[in-house]
Formats: C-alpha cells, structure tokens, sequence
C-alpha cells in the first residue's frame, strides 16, 4: 500500500538514487552545496535578489541575455573540464594491471557528459551569447526581432543545464557517448534514467535554440539600419545569419529524432529496436543529418569573429567580402550533402561512400578560401598583436592541421582505418578546440570591454593563451599518434604499455589546459578589481570598424538613440573617415519592449515536466503540463508588454556619454 | 513605410559616391516606431522548421513503413472512405478559416467568429475521425508497438493531429481575445499566424494521406 | 508533445518593434497589419474547387484500382505535388513578394533540405539494408 504511494508520488525515484556511497560524487556534491550557498547567502547579504529578478532573470535585453548565456556556458566549461581531466587521468594510469579509479560505469558516463555538456551546454550557449549581444548592436537595432522569445530561449537552455546537473547528484547519466546511439541506448538495454536525462535536457535546451534561431534570422534580415544592405553587413552578421539558417534547418531533426527514441523508451514503439522491424541505423542515419550541420553551427560564427578581428587589427578592410559571403552560404548549403561520414564504416556502400567523401572533400573549400582572405588581408597590414590577433593567428596554425586530417579522414578507405580511433578524437577536438574555442576566446576579449566598459587584463590574457595553446598541442598530438596506432575511442584500460607514454604527455597538456582555464578566471577577477585602470571610455578601444563601436561602453539599454543610416561597409570606419557628428540634441521618447517573468517561469515548469518524465512520476509530468498550457495562454491574454524611455532619461544618459567623452580630450 | 531624415551636417565635407553638395546623412531623426514588423515572417520560419519535423517523419515512415514484422499491413488496416472523409473535414475547414480572414480584413467581428467556430468543428470533427480510427486500430491489435510500420504511421499521423489540436487550442484562445478586445491589430496578427499554422496543416495533410494512406492501400 | 505547444504559443507574439527603415524589404499595407498578403473570396473559391478534384481523382484511382500499381503512384504523387502548390498560392498567399521575397526563399531552401535529408535517407538506407541485413530489403517498387 506504502510501496503504491511511494511508486505514484515519485515514480522510480528512491533512496538509491542518490549516489551516496560514490565518493567522487558525494564530495563534488558537497562542495556544490557549500559554493551554493555561500552565493546565496551573499546575494541574501547584499539584498540582491530583487535587483537580480528585476535587472536580468526578467530581462528581455539582448545583451543582458548575451550576458547571461556567456556565464552559463563558462560555468558548464569548468564541468565539461572535470570530465575531460578525469578522463585523462584515468587512461594515464591504467595500464600494467591497473584498472584505474574510474570503473566502467563511471568512466562511460564521464565521457557521455563531456561531449554533451561542451557542445550543448559550453560551445552553443557561448556562441549564442555572442550573436546575440553582438548582431543587433553591429546592424544598428534596438534588440532581436522576439525579445521576450529571447529571455525564454536563454532559460530554455538553463533548464537543459539543470536537468543534465541534476543527472550528476539524482540518478546517473547517460552511458552511451554524447549521441546516444540506439540499441545501447533504447529500453531493453539502457532501462535506467541515463538516457531519459539526456534526451529530455537536449530536448528542453532545443526549442530554446530553435526559438533563438528563429529570432536571430528575424533579427537580421528585418531590423537592420536603413542603408544596410545585404551586402554592407559585417561578416560577423553575415555568419550569424548562415548559423541561424543552419540552426533552424537543423535542429528540428534532432528533436524529431529523439521524440522517436523516446518513444522507443516510454511507449514501446519499434523504430530503433532490433526487433519488430525496427532499425537502429536509421538513428545515426538521422541524427548526424542534424549532427553534422551542428558543427558548421558552432564554427561558424567564430570564422566572423575572426574576420572582424582581423581587420581591426590589422587596420585594412577585410580582403574578398563577397567572397567571405559567398564561401558561408555556401558551407551552409553544402553542411546538408556529407553526413554520412560520420559513419562510412556503417556498411552503405562503395557507391554511397564516393559520393559523400567527394563532397566532404569539396566543402573544405569554401573555408580555405576564407583562411585564404585572412591572410591576405593581414598582408600589408599593420598588425596589432592583441589578444584576440594571437587567438586568430593561433588558430589559423591549428585549425588548418584539423582541418588537413579531416580531409584525410574523408576518404573512406583511411576512414576504415580510422573511423573511432583516436585519430578521430584528435581531428574534432584539433577543430573545435582550435576553431570554436579560440574564436570564443578572441570574441570574449574583443567585446569585452564593449559589454563591462572596461578591458580585460592582457597579462593574465596571454598566460592563458600560451598555456591554452602550449596545453592543447601536448594534450591532443599524442592522440593523432596513439589513432594511427590502432587505439580505439572511449577506452578506459590498456594492455599495451608502450602506449602509456602518449597518454602520459596528453595528461600533462591537460595539466596546462588547467592552467589556462585557471588563468582566464584570475584574469576576470583580476580585471575587475582593476577596472578603473582598464576603463574604456571611448566606447572604441580596439579602433574598430563596426557599428558597435559606436556606442557607449556598455551601450545604454536603447543602443542607439537615434538609429544610425549605413553609406558603406565597415560602417563605423565609413563615419569616422567622413566626419560624422554625434548628435547632440533633438532626442526623443524610444519605444522599448518591458521585462517579464514569463520566460524564467515557463522554463522552470518545462524543467520540471522533464525531470517528472525522466522519473515517470506521471502526475508532476501531468500537472506541468496543464501548467505550462495554462501560463503559456495566460501570458497571451496580456497586451501591455512595451514602453517609452521617456525623453530626459535619453538626454541624460547621452549627456553623461557626451561628458565622457569630452573628458578624453 | 516612410522616414523622414534631416540632414546631419557631418564635419568637413565626405564625398559621396555621387559629386554632390550634401553631406552624408548618419542618422535616423524622426522615426516611426513600426510594431511587429517580424511577426509574419518568424512564425512562417517557425512553420518552416515544423515541416523538417514532420520531413523527418515521413523519412521515417518512408524507411520502416512496410516493415511489418509479421502483422497487419497498410492494405489490410486503411479504412480509405474514412480517410476521405477526414480529409474533407480539414478541407473544409481551410475553406472557412479563409472564410473567417475575409471577414477580417472587413472588420466584420461578429462573421469572424462565426467562421471560426465553423472551423473549430472541422478541425474537432477531424480529429474525432481520427481517434475513432487510431481506437480501432489499438483494438485490432495494430497499436503503434506492433511493428516498425504502425510505429511510424501513429507517430506520423499523430503528431499531425496533436497540431491540429493545439491549433484548436489555440482557435479557442483567440475567439476569446477577439471577443474581448476586438480585431486589433495585436488580434489580426495572431489570427494570421494561426490562419498560416492552419493551412501549413492542411498541406501536410495532402503528404500524409497521399504518402501513408494511398500509397500504403496500393501496396 | 509540449515543444510544440511553446513554438505555437510563442512564436506569434508580436514582440518585433522597428525604426525608421529605408530598406529592410517589407511593404506595409494600409490596413494596418504586418506585410502578409490576403486573397478574395474568388481566390479561395479557386483554391478549393481545385483541391476538391485533386483529391478526389488520387482516391477514385485508388479506390478503383482504374490504373495499374506505378502508373497509379505516379499520378497520385504528382497530383500532392499540384495540390500542394494550390495551397500555397490560393490559402498561403505565396509569391515572390511576400516579406521581400524571404517566405519563398525561406520555402525554396527548406524543400531543398527536407528532399535532401529524404531522398538521401532513403537512398542510404536502402543501400545500408541490403548490405547489412540481407534477406530484409524493403519493397523493392518503392526504392527510386
């Protein structure tokens, strides 16, 4: 009778849940709830709670929310990193005998995480967050097309966060790698809440991107500057807008996808299983229809971050714009026609092989070209070697090696040879480490000062930088070395202990990627606490070609009190060369949307909904469902949702910008 | 959609691609706030990424959809005077949706409404016809964990019905904002979201009765 | 599914606000609302007498079993493809000029997806069938 209420109210949650005979978990816990409340109580201290609500959770300002997705994604790099640490010891240690600390069912869900948590929850908040404080601001807008849609999708994404957290102390995780192929992962072979926690947190962070790509291409394409022609955007914009094409010609697949394997799970379909005419390779068929155009998603705004920081910093007008434009759309159009290398050794075919090792071949083009316009715009420059030039320069050396052995890898025949080896951990992580992360890391000191009116601190910049590149090539080139030996991916023990050595020498630029995430946070910290001395007053610290260098740093929450008009391309150096004048008076009341709570509130009961689904406790599944019904068409029923800024509020805000700048002088 | 702009002088003269005497203008002085400008566009974005879920679908019920494992196949299960009732039913009520937005543009709120109901009964009708025939189905033995090929044809077929009804949902919602605040502007753009959801259905429709139900009763 | 209901329940709030816009391609019509077109009662009459036929033809042909198996399929594909468009234009509004010629490129460019993503899958999956599950290819008549 007990055992029936405790069943109905918390479905297959129990005691046994909760991991507290691991130690590793039980001590990370700890140390969780010790940080969390510490913060609590100081924001409790402060009385900040309503300042909080007020000023951000409720936000529906597109560089609060870029704010805010750029904290979330670097909180989730420091747990990703734990895993990828983890992993290294272990496989350092585990040879001659030893099984290392990590039994299987940890390690398997160890590496599970990490690729999850860094391309959902590290690699697409970061680049969201960057689009999203950057495109508006660079084509003279006031903020995204769907500013409330905005803050929902910012905490859409959270609420995927909380669940694959929670999956760390309530439950476990996946145990299947970061793209949950069925068999393994359908119920007769994974009947625990793992896999539930990852197809429900991917599923609540998805509508939050789709939504946001769907905002993103509104954005651009119907809010820019009069005089902004197509053709006159930056390239930043420009690959926002091919990301946010991809992204909403993508994910789609990938929720549609996993409601079938959930289906699979919950209701006992047969499209994955092996039985009853189910077909597990239509899953990798289908997911790496998404899985693929997912990569270019996260590259490609990082190829504008580098072209806007290439001609700023060396001072030229980027070289071969049309081309740089042409090359994008045509990486997007072409991201749809190479999924199946992904998995040549799946059995489909001489004929089907070709043909997708041919157009893998091909779509490597198109981004040669733009390392092509890269370079030839730094030639004759004058180059400024800042941080964000050493992150460019760093990553055009070591994204064209990945690159170069993702061409090898292309070809099916070296494919057979390689396909889930090391070689292909080497190759991803030589591309995304070195193409998406040091691109994030160019843009976040780039548009640093733009969003906190200050500088980042460039002592500790470049401590991170050299330990972040130094790290990367100790931690992975042994991996290129151990692929073409024959070692197999996601393994935790070894019986060659010849191999030892090469794990060794990755462990160690572990060590040093350590010390350069340690480095970037002393270089927050230290930055803040020197502010004063790192103050951009300007608004334009870099000489900057863009519109965002226009504003104010940080832009006031209107970004422009009057809407600028476009003559040229790198339109801010166009005002600047022909003498514009700011104006100085004539300001009027600017219409802006309001902050709402809907967004933070829906998010919070979808996380719920998920966290009931994935522990089948029907009735919390049922009641947050009826209850996100009833707040989603509750939140229709009000029309009131703008107001103006009134006209001194603009006059003093620009005035004070006006003082400011005269100061410099 | 007009802007007026006042000349900025700006500094010494820029030369203007043309040889002109004015100096570039750099700012926007007298701007027309333009509401909702994105609306129509985004939400058919939005039904843009609808069609790759249910491509996705299709896709599926195209590799599975004669793996029967054993059991009842498409011929021997589809009920094809059923389904073109149902198909007329959605037909119908596309019809009268269209009805309801002629009514709209005249500013007619008591037609609007009524053709709305109208089509909420379609749609209602629609998905009646439907359960009674999914009911049957489970009845039968041919529920969607029977083989692959019910797998996907429930999954197809009913994910297409859950729009419909959340459009239903919807339909409601908007007959209720519309009768209090009257086709305001606000209320126009959401009925023409929902009148673009709503055909996007019936579009689809024409897919799965074409690709699932004919096809499958000719195999 | 509750993804849809906060797409269908979101997506139409009209949160977008502008500013003056030289460009940007959009009309904006005297009746006040946002750029989409709308028809005539002859234009949705048109539409639904031609979809009225266009499905009454593929079930007759079907239900009849007038032509044979291919023939049949052929035509009832075709005859979607036609309806679909009737759609489109006469209860969708489609044309070129809709949102400055974005809807149609935004259509243009999720058909050629969705034929990419199924004829592939399709294509691969056949190929993946026969090589690693002999004895279990599907229907042969269907395959292109």
């Amino acid at each position: 009778m007990l055992e029936t209420l405790t069943t109905f109210l918390f479905g297959r949650l129990s005691l046994e849940s909760f991991p507290y005979h691991e130690p590793i978990v039980v001590a990370t816990f700890f140390a969780v709830m010790l940080g969390g409340i510490a913060l609590v109580a100081a924001l409790s201290y402060f009385k900040l709670w309503g300042y909080l609500w007020k000023e951000w959770f409720t936000t529906v300002d597109h560089k609060r929310i870029g704010i805010m997705y750029m904290i979330l994604g670097l909180i989730m790099l420091l747990r990703g990193f734990a895993d990828a640490i983890m992993m290294r010891a272990q496989q350092a240690i585990a040879f001659n005998g030893s099984e290392g600390y990590l039994n299987s069912h940890h390690f398997d869900q160890v590496f599970t995480a990490h690729g999850v948590i860094m391309i959902f929850f590290v690699a697409m908040p970061l680049v969201t967050g960057l689009m999203n404080y950057v495109v508006p601001l660079q084509i003279g807008a006031r903020d995204v097309s769907f500013p409330f849609l905005n803050n929902f999708s910012f905490w859409m994404t959270v609420g995927g966060a909380v669940l694959i957290m929670a999956s760390l102390f309530v439950g476990e995780f996946a145990r299947t790698g970061w793209l949950a192929y069925p068999p393994l992962s359908g119920l007769e072979a994974s009947p625990d809440v793992g896999v539930d926690y990852y197809i429900w947190a991917l599923q609540v962070a998805g509508v939050g991107t789709t939504l946001s790509g769907i905002n993103l291409i509104c954005t651009i394409v119907k809010m820019r500057a009069p005089g902004m022609t197509m053709m006159k955007m930056p390239v930043f914009t420009w690959t926002s807008l091919c990301t946010n094409v991809l992204i909403v010609a993508s994910f789609p697949i990938l929720t549609a996808v996993l409601v079938l394997l959930s289906l699979d799970r919950y209701v006992g379909t047969h499209f994955f299983t092996n039985d009853m005419g189910g077909n597990p390779m239509m899953y990798v068929n289908l997911i790496w229809i998404w899985g693929h155009p997912e990569v270019y998603i996260l590259i490609l705004p990082c190829f504008g971050i580098f072209s806007e920081v290439t001609s700023t910093f060396t001072g030229k007008k980027l070289f071969g714009y049309t081309s740089m434009v042409y090359a994008t759309v045509v990486i997007t159009i072409l991201s749809y026609l190479v999924w199946l290398h992904h998995f040549f050794t799946m059995g489909s075919g001489a004929s089907v092989n070709s043909f997708f090792g041919i157009t893998t071949m091909i779509i490597s083009i198109p981004t040669g070209a733009k390392i092509f316009n890269w370079l030839f715009t730094m030639y004759r420059g004058r180059i400024r070697f800042e941080l964000p030039m050493m992150w460019t320069i760093a990553f055009m050396l070591t994204f064209v090696i990945g690159g170069m052995t993702g061409v090898l890898l292309a070809v099916p025949p070296a494919d057979f040879v390689l396909h889930n080896s090391l070689f292909l951990i080497a190759h991803f992580h030589n591309v995304i480490i070195g193409g998406v992360l040091f691109g994030l890391f160019a843009g976040i000191y780039y548009w640093w000062p733009k969003a906190f009116g200050f500088r980042l601190d460039p002592f500790w910049g470049k401590m991170s930088f050299w330990f972040w590149v130094i790290g990367f090539y100790f931690a992975f080139m042994p991996l290129y070395v151990l692929g073409l030996m024959g070692v197999t991916r996601r393994l935790r023990v070894f019986e060659d202990p010849s191999l030892q050595i090469w794990f060794q020498i990755a462990a160690f630029g572990a060590v040093l990627i350590a010390l350069g995430i340690g480095s970037f946070l002393i270089q927050i910290a230290v930055s803040v606490l020197k502010r004063k001395q790192l103050v951009d007053v300007t608004g334009d610290p870099w000489e900057g070609r863009t519109l965002e260098w226009a504003t104010s740093s940080p832009p006031p929450g209107y970004n422009f009190a009057f809407t600028p008009v476009i003559h040229d391309n790198d339109a801010w150096w166009d005002m600047k060369k022909r003498g514009y004048a700011r104006p100085l008076e004539g300001f009027r009341p600017i219409h802006m949307p309001s902050n709402t709570g809907a967004g933070i509130i829906l998010a919070g009961i979808s996380t719920a909904l998920g966290f009931a689904l994935i522990w089948h406790i029907w009735w919390l599944a049922a009641v947050s469902f009826i209850g996100l019904l009833v707040v989603a068409i509750g939140h229709t029923f009000n029309y009131n949702r703008d107001f103006h800024i009134p006209v001194d509020e603009v006059v003093r805000t620009e005035s004070e910008r006006t003082r400011l700048l005269s100061g410099q002088v | 959609m007009t802007t007026t702009v006042e000349a900025m002088h700006g500094g010494h003269a820029g030369h203007d691609t043309p040889r002109d005497a004015t100096p570039p203008v750099f700012y926007v002085r007298d701007e027309h706030a333009h509401e909702a400008a994105s609306t129509a566009l985004g939400f058919w974005i939005y039904l843009m990424s609808d069609c790759l879920i249910f491509a996705v679908l299709f896709a599926t019920y195209g590799v599975l959809g004669t793996s029967y494992a054993a059991g009842p196949t498409a011929k021997e299960l589809f009920d094809l005077p059923l389904v073109a009732l149902n198909t007329t039913m959605l037909l119908l009520s596309s019809i009268t949706y269209g009805f309801a937005m002629l009514a709209m543009e005249k500013g007619r709120t008591a037609q609007t409404q009524g053709w709305l109901a109208i089509t909420l009964l379609f749609g209602l009708a629609f998905l009646g016809i439907e359960l009674y025939e999914f009911a049957h189905l489970i009845h039968e033995g041919a529920g969607p964990w029977r083989s692959a090929f019910l797998s996907s044809f429930f999954t197809l077929v009913g994910t297409h019905g859950l729009h419909v009804t959340f459009g239903s949902v919807w339909l409601v919602t908007l007959m209720v904002q519309v009768a209090r605040r009257g086709l305001i502007p606000a209320n126009r753009r959401r009925l023409m979201c929902l009148s673009m959801f709503w055909h996007f259905l019936d579009v689809i429709w024409i897919g799965v009765f074409t690709f699932v139900y004919l096809m499958g009763a000719l195999r | 599914m509750s993804t849809h209901a906060h797409s269908d329940h979101h997506a139409d709030h009209g949160h977008g606000h502008d500013h003056g816009h030289g460009h940007g391609g959009h009309g904006h019509d005297d009746h006040g609302h946002p750029a989409g077109a709308h028809g005539t009662f002859g234009s949705y009459m048109i539409g639904f007498v031609l979809s009225v036929i266009l499905t009454v033809i593929p079930f007759w042909l079907v239900m009849n079993g007038t032509l044979d198996t291919a023939t049949t399929t052929v035509v009832i594909l075709a005859l979607a493809v036609v309806q679909i468009i009737v759609h489109m234009v006469y209860f969708l509004h489609m044309n070129g000029r809709v949102e400055g010629g974005w809807s149609m490129l935004a259509m243009i460019f999720t058909i050629i997806v969705v034929v990419i993503m199924f004829a592939g899958s399709l294509w691969v999956m056949y190929h993946l069938n026969h090589n690693m599950m002999p004895g279990m290819t599907p229907d042969m008549s269907k395959m292109p």
